[in-house]
């Protein structure tokens, strides 16, 4: 049986790729990508930590086929800074401690990301809701939720 | 030097691993590949007690691209009749843990691992090994483990002269107990029980081994202490320390669950014979299924008190699970449960149970949660028997300098007392109560720890520093110690970086675990930074040529001590470390030592709880933990530590439980239905840093990350209790257990 | 290695015909978000895999006539709460939908893929029961309809036969005054699977009850539409001891498991709770508070 040949756009990168028709996006992304920043907690979307953002939409990439990403955009976390400059969301994070062990933060970030693009001007518990499909186990979540809640009142003040 | 201008401690500064770790570059260990590399897989039991009669690998073997398999005859035995101790594991216990020798002893019990191409065909292979087994009944219950006709786990464990799942004891005493008890006014007797939990971590276990021609291997592993790896892997494979280096990976979370080791041993064996780097990644589904939660248990506690609230005598007796082999964490239990009260008459008893489930591993303060539930709820009642402030009570009995506690030693300055004043007078405790809201308080003591620790300090050659310690990083440690060494050194944090070494690299240094690493770490750091301040002052003396006596150092400048010494600029570390080579060579020291003095931490919480009185719900609404932390380095992350703790102290009571089914398999394996608390299930968590200086340790450190996990199981339970009239004394209090105690049957 | 083969198909007559051909070995991906957990986890081994994403009509919100919906069976959770109108008129069904897992589940899940999972705790289930909604389904003998409530057969099983494809979820002309209402039981707030769901749907004219439909989630075998509860809802004005009673025959129609998420007698008294709860919200909701 043969692989399928894919092509899609990674983080503005045209990409090709074969893949099995069974293996998982973020099969692809970790182990033949060398895309290791989406992690597999859980590998069945409980947790949160493969999180990418696909044509718009955040999804799990365990829980996509990456026969799939043909044709299609998709965003990682090796994407979101810019040129060496970090995303708001990956600054704030760092001068907000909202992470511990950072093995969950990659998909925090791009699920934040998903958050703002969506709704820049969310409440506590828009944020609480939205953030629920991403586990974390250090935190208790407390600086995360500011960190997001800070990024959002920035994002604000310089609009 | 506990008086510090505090340029950098205390301060809130970017850790030095962050940036990596925003974007996703930081190497977690399964993000780890070599060339040539190949997959590992294991084999577990599906039955929770059986006789393995034999095992066929012949067709696992036969599959295209299968490149090894190995059973227990390839893991070094050790037989059992000797202890072989490594800190609080056994190496009896290990060997038998890893790959099951004649019985598998748990569902999920690993027998035999294949190393092939691909991950999937390695999986594959596993299905095609032929076990046969002798099915034997079985024990998932402390009940049913040390009811007199049990399954019996290990025949050569004896209790009371016959062979028993009570595989140890511990108990502590002092005054006298009955005595104590006569002289109560009010006595209040009751029973507990607690579910299993799993530490939760969100990385699951993986390693990649590489064993090179001439017998050197190399691990990438993540674990709570690369030295633990390279001992644990040493023993269990045969091959000398020396030619094992463990590379601690960034690890993604522990909790003390990651000290031990599951998979290292069958890579390295895999390796060996295979002569490829393998990789093994464990899933999440046996993460639950094998690797350690902790212990479910049942305890009686019985207070006795008189009239005007001084408490006279208390007993706590505790059944702990150990799952399949010995070890469960029953000090913790016994020990910590009454640490934080002057109680004249004490005894604390402890039983350590086998049955077949996964072997128990260390959780953040392991067994004292379990310990502080039933002790911290009987304390409310015995509060609203003698109609006191339940904070009132805990002051008139709270431990203070001096005190000797029930398991043994002489406190010292610490801060107990000052979290029960912290939480009388915090706005929380004051604050207006709605429809079908409870309070709730608890208080928590964890031994800390020290024990072994190294570290190096390096001047560069540019005039910056670079720290190597060896502790794993589980929460920020790094970003403490580059403040630390700023702040020893009178240097800006950013000229500090900070790597945790590998066993080659570093010298000995004992697991993260028992929130040893900052207390021990900032020991071994300082003395390194005092040396080496030396050096430079020497360097200096050198370059001015006068007597190293007459020079300070001071904001990162040597500088003459006083016009006698001489006029001279100022000589920066960089000034400094330009002239390394002229004037001696190198700077830079290392230190290594059992450190000592970790002293016991205090916390106490109080919890707002809503009950859906109609569904038995349980929505905690607001939650602030204070705690005495010693001093706080980074405080920010302390107060992760602080909220973390109080998360999985929420989840442990409210949603967590390992459910076993009819079969004695574990039920619920996955994140769906281990329910560990989401963003949406939580308020924020308040935070209050008290500061009572730990006399023994340089910056005044203790441990900080275990306590916060002891308090809340009670404080969740005297504040449902609040709302609702009425007491659980099980966890989790689920919503059907919680409707079924507000409807009364 | 593989042993499974993946088809993205443009058309329902190809994703029909490749499935009939199969003999019962392919699986329908919409979403993915159920079918690729049990294919991990080895329950489902399909030897074809046909993504029917790509099929446009699938994956189309339509207003056919005014107030009247078809929404395509692949439709995500994050699509359809996009679009203004719907979640105007049914938000008991979005927000039985929008439960179903996170954000992250909430990109790819669709009404479809809930619909054909034939989990009887399914959260979209128990409003599109309520709702009235009508399963259009494509096969080799041409489309077909049939109503929600008869679409499960048991646990994992469903109407659908070999070659037979969910196509889309029609959606009755939303009469003035009615509303609807979904609300379930879970330990936490989110990414849990209903220990009970309860789905209403009715209508109010001058404060009397005039439509109404009651279906409950995780109770039985399958998804319940709960007639005779629903009935006598009809010309009464919804008061207290009115409720009572529907929620007694809402219980009176449990016939739920013990398992690790809930217990019989727990799941049978939270129906009634929920039942009560759901009506009162969806009043509301007519009223415009």
């Amino acid at each position: 049986m043969s692989k399928i040949q894919v092509s899609t756009n990674i983080n503005n990168e045209s990409v090709e790729y074969l893949c099995e028709p069974h293996d998982t996006m973020l099969n692809v992304l970790r182990n033949q990508l060398d895309l290791t920043g989406s992690k597999e907690s859980c590998g069945s979307g409980d947790c949160g930590s493969c999180s990418i953002i696909l044509d718009g939409e955040l999804v799990c990439s365990c829980l996509m086929l990456a026969a799939e990403a043909e044709g299609s955009k998709l965003e990682t976390i090796e994407g979101m800074s810019e040129g060496g400059k970090l995303h708001a969301l990956q600054q704030k994070f760092l001068e907000k401690a909202a992470l511990q062990c950072g093995i969950c933060t990659p998909g925090f970030l791009m699920a934040s990301k998903a958050l703002l693009d969506h709704n820049p001007t969310p409440t506590e518990t828009e944020v609480r809701f939205w953030l629920a499909g991403n586990l974390c186990r250090c935190t208790g979540y407390d600086k995360i939720v500011k960190a997001v809640l800070e990024v959002a009142d920035d994002m604000k003040e310089s609009a | 030097m506990n008086e510090i201008s505090n340029k950098w401690i205390g301060k809130n500064t970017v850790r030095p691993d962050g940036a990596e770790k925003v974007t996703g570059r930081a190497q977690y260990s399964s993000d780890t590949t070599m060339p040539g590399m190949i997959w590992g897989h294991v084999l577990r039991s599906p039955h929770p007690h059986a006789k393995i009669i034999s095992i066929n690998t012949k067709k696992a073997e036969a599959l295209a691209g299968v490149k090894s398999v190995i059973t227990s005859k390839d893991i070094v035995d050790f037989p059992l009749d000797t202890p072989v101790i490594l800190g609080i594991q056994d190496m009896r216990w290990m060997c038998r843990n890893v790959m099951a020798r004649d019985k598998v002893l748990f569902h999920g019990h690993p027998l035999a691992a294949v190393a092939a191409t691909t991950e999937a065909i390695a999986e594959k292979a596993c299905d095609l090994i032929e076990v046969e087994y002798e099915i034997l009944p079985w024990a998932i219950d402390i009940e049913d483990a040390i009811k007199d006709d049990a399954p019996i786990l290990h025949d050569h464990i004896q209790f009371n002269g016959k062979p028993s799942n009570i595989a140890g004891t511990l108990e502590h005493k002092k005054g006298d107990i009955e005595e104590g008890f006569a002289k109560a006014d009010v006595i209040i007797e009751k029973h507990f029980k607690t579910e299993a939990v799993h530490q939760g971590y969100l990385e699951t276990h993986s390693c990649l081994v590489s064993v090179a021609a001439d017998g050197r291997a190399t691990i990438w592993s993540s674990s709570q202490g690369q030295f633990m790896v390279r001992a644990m892997t040493s023993f269990l494979t045969g091959i000398p320390q020396s030619n094992i280096r463990a590379i601690p990976a960034e690890i993604g979370g522990g909790f003390g669950g990651k000290t031990i080791v599951y998979l290292e041993p069958l890579a390295t064996v895999l390796s060996q014979k295979t002569g490829r780097p393998v990789k093994i990644v464990m899933n999440r589904e046996d993460t639950m299924r094998a690797s350690g939660p902790t212990s479910g248990s049942k305890s009686t506690i019985k207070i006795g008190a008189t009239n005007d609230g001084k408490i006279v005598a208390a007993q706590g007796i505790y059944y702990l699970q150990a799952g399949a082999f010995p070890g469960s964490p029953i000090r913790g239990a016994a020990g910590c449960s009454l640490a934080p009260y002057d109680i004249p008459n004490a005894h604390t008893f402890g039983y350590d149970v086998v049955s077949n489930r996964s072997k128990v591993a260390a959780y953040r303060a392991p067994g004292a949660p379990i310990g502080a539930y039933g002790v911290e709820c009987v304390l409310d009642e015995i509060a609203e028997a003698l109609k006191m402030c339940p904070l009132e009570l805990r002051k008139i009995n709270a431990a203070k300098e001096g005190t000797k506690a029930v398991h043994g030693p002489v406190f010292p300055k610490m801060g107990y007392i000052e979290t029960l004043d912290a939480a009388i007078n915090h706005p929380h405790y004051k604050a207006p109560l709605g429809k079908h809201q409870g309070r709730g308080v608890a208080s928590g003591f964890w031994f800390n720890a020290g024990g072994e620790s190294s570290a190096q300090l390096n001047i560069t050659e540019d005039g910056n520093v670079v720290v190597t310690t060896g502790h794993p990083d589980i929460g920020g440690s790094r970003a403490s110690i580059a403040n630390i060494t700023a702040e020893l050194l009178g240097i800006h944090h950013d000229r500090v970086s900070v790597l945790i070494g590998d066993t080659a690299t570093i010298g000995y240094s004992n697991l993260t675990g028992g929130s040893r690493v900052l207390f021990a770490s900032a020991m071994v750091v300082t003395e390194s930074a005092q040396i080496v301040i030396n050096q430079l002052k020497q360097r200096a003396a050198k370059i001015w040529g006068i007597d190293e006596d007459a020079i300070e150092w001071e904001n990162g400048e040597a500088r003459p001590a006083g016009d006698n010494a001489g006029k001279f600029a100022p000589l920066t570390l960089a000034e400094i470390a330009d002239k390394a080579t002229a004037t001696g060579g190198p700077i830079g020291a290392g230190y290594q030592v059992n450190t000592e003095g970790a002293e016991g931490g205090f916390a106490t919480h109080i919890c707002d709880v809503e009950v859906d009185m109609d569904l038995g719900i349980v929505r905690v609404k607001r939650y602030t933990s204070i705690q005495d932390v010693g001093k706080a380095i980074h405080p920010d992350y302390v107060e992760g530590q602080l909220q973390g703790g109080c998360a999985q102290g929420i989840g442990w009571a409210l949603s967590e439980e390992y459910i076993y089914n009819k079969d004695g398999h574990l039920d619920n394996t996955g994140f769906l239905d281990y329910r560990m608390p989401v963003c949406s299930d939580l308020p924020m968590l308040d935070t209050v840093i008290i500061e009572v200086p730990n006399p023994k340790h340089p910056q005044g450190v203790r441990g900080v990350g275990e306590v916060p996990l002891v308090p809340p199981l009670a404080a969740i339970s005297n504040a449902v209790y609040q709302a609702i009239g009425k007491r659980s004394y099980s966890l989790p209090m689920s919503p059907p257990k919680v409707l079924k105690i507000i409807e009364g049957n | 290695m593989s042993e499974t083969q993946y088809l993205a198909a443009k058309t329902i007559d190809e994703a029909v015909t490749a499935h009939s051909k199969a003999n019962g070995s392919a699986r329908f991906l919409a979403g993915g978000t159920d079918l690729l957990v049990q294919i991990k986890s080895g329950i489902k081994k399909p030897k074809l895999v046909i993504d029917i994403k790509k099929i446009v009509e699938l994956n189309t919100i339509k207003e056919v006539s005014d107030n009247e919906f078809v929404v395509g069976a692949s439709v995500s959770g994050a699509n359809l709460n996009r679009n203004n109108k719907f979640t105007k008129l049914w938000p008991g069904v979005i927000e039985a939908f929008r439960l179903i897992g996170s954000e992250q589940i909430q990109g790819r899940a669709s009404l479809g893929g809930n619909l054909c999972n034939g989990s009887p705790a399914g959260d979209s289930v128990p409003a599109l029961i309520a709702a009235g909604c009508i399963a259009i389904i494509a096969g080799p003998d041409g489309k077909k309809e049939i109503p929600i409530e008869n679409f499960h057969k048991g646990p994992g099983k469903t109407v659908l036969e070999n070659g037979e494809m969910l196509v889309s979820l029609k959606f009755p002309k939303r009469e003035i005054n009615s509303s609807d209402a979904y609300l379930r039981m879970t330990p936490r707030t989110e990414m849990d699977i209903a220990v009970v769901g309860c789905g209403v749907n009715i209508t109010l004219e001058n404060n009397v009850c005039t439509a109404a439909r009651v279906s409950l989630g995780a109770v039985a075998p399958t998804p319940l539409l709960i007639k005779d509860a629903s009935d006598i809802m009809i010309g009464t004005d919804l008061n207290s001891d009115i409720l009572d009673k529907v929620a007694n025959l809402c219980i009176k129609a449990c016939n739920p498991i013990n398992d690790k998420r809930g217990t019989i007698d727990y799941r049978t008294k939270v129906a009634g709770v929920l039942l009560k709860r759901s009506v009162l919200i969806a009043i509301d909701r007519i009223k415009g508070n």
